[in-house]
């Protein structure tokens, strides 16, 4: 065997605030890039199947389209999750649980909803539906369609990626936050709580 | 009871809605006494989305899409459904090509469904690789309903009096070409799980229901057939062109979980059975009857009021308005992947139903679970869930 060793010394820009030193093994950047790289390329939604989405969800994570390839591994568990993917419809009973589990999840948090119901309540404009999960949660990633096909959701996924690589490390939320469905005094993560001018 | 001071009482555990076993949002509450379960009580009602509610505001033929959403593994079977009772309510003759059209398609749509139950069923209980190799030849077969129809899952195909487009050669031979190799698949999953020495312990014996049982509770579908009642809604009320093939109904003897399976994977083989007949045996003519229902634009699109944006349906013949007011009342059933699922309609003179009920045999399933589970182990749940296969947006609608 032959190893060929990069005996290049001087600091090597592979990317926009990625440096390497090939001879050192040194990687030179900033916290915020190494921390979003870890956080992006390796996102564990929580299998929060609800309804007929969940059945494409599933086809996603399955043989033919292979979410592993992303990094991506289904966890039933919110405590092992980054993101929760709320594929099919939110009923009034579902809500409280729903939320919940969204405080369940460790920080730094996402959510994704699949499919019309979860975007805006879809066909069922009735009496028992959550009329889109963004009235309890905040939203990341909208991903239309009844359901989404399942290329509709990598593309979901890799829009999330993108989002996460420009977020700054500490991506705080506050004390300030209210919960919108028991008032109560959470620290969260919504969109007006995060320190960034970017988002 | 008191035993030295130290109270004994039964824990209480919470099972779902959010549980990767329950299929879907099913909660159960378990009172245990060490690992035996005391009570078992479910709560169904997470996914209640109001579709019976909604069709009452909808005319016949806007209620078709919402049944899609009724058993989502299945959507082509509800559609078939739905379309059989509009059908006999109106009086309407389905030409010969599309009952064998529709026939055909109701058989994809039950190895579809039962693939993802072997998936699920197979997972649940602890064999990964059943799951892989059963949405691999899934998704083959969704190929195949998008080329028809245009959708993966929720298709909204048949149409009352007929079928919304016709088939083509390149599609029936690739059906052809599946359903030739697809006998050999289903040996491939029996050989993964059906003499694992695994799977026959957490199987056999487990979720015992006897014939006589089974009927009171008002099963129907494989998981009565489990138990050895013969009983399938094609054989004895056919519809479509269920009369016109030749097929099996595949009985079980006793009643257990595996049982229950076998039942299944001797339905994928008569579900391929009643497909390549259907091939062979499909007539030329029309897909569509001459007095199925057709929708009215409006006149003028640029008059369109906002009251004038529902249309109404747009019904020709007088003689089916005069079977609307001579039936006011109609129960249409089909033989779903799960058991008999039926539409109860009520309709009055206006062009939506008055009441429209879902006889969905998931929900009558999920009514036997205290049954089957209570005295038997905490682990046993799962099997039981899986194996009276139970889809939860048709429980709660």
């Amino acid at each position: 065997m032959i190893y060929v060793i990069d005996k290049t010394t001087e600091v090597v820009e592979i990317e926009e605030g990625f440096k390497v030193i090939p001879a050192a093994n040194t990687i030179i950047t900033t916290i915020n890039k190494i921390a979003s790289w870890g956080r992006r390329s390796s996102l564990w939604p929580l299998t929060f199947g609800l309804a007929c989405c969940a059945i494409e969800m599933m086809a996603t994570a399955a043989s033919h389209y292979d979410l592993d390839r992303f990094g991506i591994i289904m966890r039933a568990t919110p405590r092992q999750s980054d993101v929760m993917i709320i594929a099919g419809t939110v009923a009034k009973k579902m809500a409280p649980v729903l939320v919940n589990l969204y405080h369940q999840m460790p920080e730094p948090r996402y959510v994704i909803a699949m499919g019309s119901c979860a975007c805006s309540g879809g066909v069922f404009n009735t009496y028992s539906t959550v009329q889109g999960v963004d009235e309890i949660l905040p939203v990341d990633v909208y991903i239309p369609g009844c359901p989404p096909r399942p290329e509709a959701l990598i593309e979901g996924l890799l829009k999330l990626q993108e989002k996460i690589k420009n977020e700054p490390y500490l991506k705080r939320g506050c004390i300030s936050g209210v919960c919108l469905i028991d008032k109560s005094q959470r620290r969260c993560s919504y969109e007006s709580c995060r320190n960034s001018e970017k988002d | 009871m008191q035993n030295k001071g130290i109270t004994i009482k039964e824990l209480t555990v919470n099972m779902g809605p959010q549980h990767p076993a329950t299929h879907g949002v099913l909660r159960l509450v378990l009172e245990l006494e060490g690992e035996i379960i005391k009570k078992c009580i479910p709560h169904i009602g997470y996914l209640h989305r109001g579709i019976e509610k909604l069709s009452e505001d909808l005319t016949y033929v806007q209620s078709l899409p919402l049944t899609d959403r009724v058993d989502y593994l299945s959507s082509m079977v509800n559609n078939e459904g739905f379309c059989v009772a509009i059908e006999k309510l109106m009086g309407i003759e389905v030409p010969e090509r599309a009952k064998f059209i529709r026939t055909m398609m109701a058989e994809m749509a039950r190895i579809c469904s039962h693939l993802v139950w072997i998936a699920t069923h197979a997972l649940d209980i602890g064999a990964m690789t059943v799951f892989l190799y059963a949405m691999r030849d899934r998704e083959e077969l969704l190929e195949m309903f998008e080329m028809v129809t245009g959708a993966r899952l929720t298709v909204s195909y048949p149409r009352v009096g007929g079928v919304r487009c016709d088939v083509n050669n390149r599609f029936l031979d690739k059906l052809y070409n599946f359903i030739e190799k697809f006998p050999k698949k289903v040996e491939e999953y029996e050989t993964l799980i059906d003499r694992n020495r695994v799977w026959l312990k957490r199987t056999k014996g487990v979720g015992v229901i006897t014939a006589q049982e089974a009927i009171n509770w008002g099963l129907t579908g494989p998981t009565l057939r489990g138990s050895g009642v013969y009983y399938d809604v094609r054989k004895f009320f056919p519809y479509d062109a269920y009369d016109k093939v030749d097929f099996e109904v595949p009985v079980g003897k006793n009643g257990d979980v595996y049982d229950r399976y076998r039942c299944r994977m001797l339905e994928f083989r008569q579900s391929a059975r009643i497909i390549k007949q259907c091939i062979e045996k499909l007539p030329e003519g029309p897909i569509l009857a001459d007095n199925a229902l057709r929708i009215r634009m409006p006149e003028s699109p640029l008059k369109i009021d906002k009251k004038d944006i529902i249309f109404e349906i747009y019904i020709e013949d007088k003689q089916i308005q005069e079977f609307i007011q001579k039936f006011t009342e109609v129960y249409a059933s089909v033989e779903a992947p799960r058991g008999e699922l039926g539409f109860y309609i009520i309709c009055d003179d206006s062009s939506k139903p008055y009441r429209m009920r879902v006889r969905a045999p998931s929900f009558v399933h999920a009514g036997v679970l205290p049954k089957l589970c209570e005295g038997s182990l905490v682990a046993d749940v799962i099997a039981n869930i899986g194996s009276i296969d139970i889809v939860l947006g048709e429980c709660d609608r």
